[in-house]
């Protein structure tokens, strides 16, 4: 299954909330 | 819920974070708070086992025994050659002993670690439990 990135770390965690979901967050220096 | 940050794109998240070094995987509850921090790179199966642990460790700290225990063992089951299945061992033990308040629970998971885990911190954290 794909994993949907999202870019907006408060976004995410208002909709874990909302959703009672817990949050993934991947910190990157890799070139894009 | 997933989040990507990239250093040049959000350096601000790595300031709120506390992230000092790439990569660093997160975990947080639905409340927000970080329940699971992985810092550099691992394996596929490493990199999955430690996600598993994760979401095991929301459980735990959650107090949810139940679905702790079956969460560690889900991991010791699936990935029993990698780093967290010692101490997914462990916490599957501390889970159901934390579901059942028998200390049996603690001692069979000290023969599991000292039989198939020897050498890992996690048999040496369980030997008190030993018979």
């Amino acid at each position: 299954m794909a994993v949907k990135w999202n870019k907006d770390i408060d976004a995410a965690l208002a909709a874990g909330k909302a959703h009672n979901k817990p949050l993934l967050i991947n910190f990157s220096a890799a070139p894009a | 819920m997933a989040v990507t940050a990239h250093i040049k794109e959000h350096p601000a998240y790595f300031h709120r974070f506390d992230v000092l070094w790439t990569p660093t995987v997160l975990i947080l509850d639905a409340n927000g708070i970080e329940r699971a921090r992985n810092e550099g790179y691992l394996p596929n199966s490493e990199f999955r086992a430690q996600l598993e642990m994760g979401l095991a460790r929301i459980a735990f700290m959650h107090k949810q025994w139940v679905e702790a225990e079956r969460r560690y063992t889900e991991v010791a089951e699936r990935y029993p050659n990698t780093s967290a299945a010692p101490e997914a061992t462990y916490w599957k033990g501390v889970s159901r002993y934390k579901v059942t308040n028998d200390h049996s629970a603690l001692s069979e998971v000290a023969d599991e670690l000292k039989e198939k885990y020897q050498g890992s911190v996690w048999a040496l954290k369980a030997s008190i439990w030993l018979h």
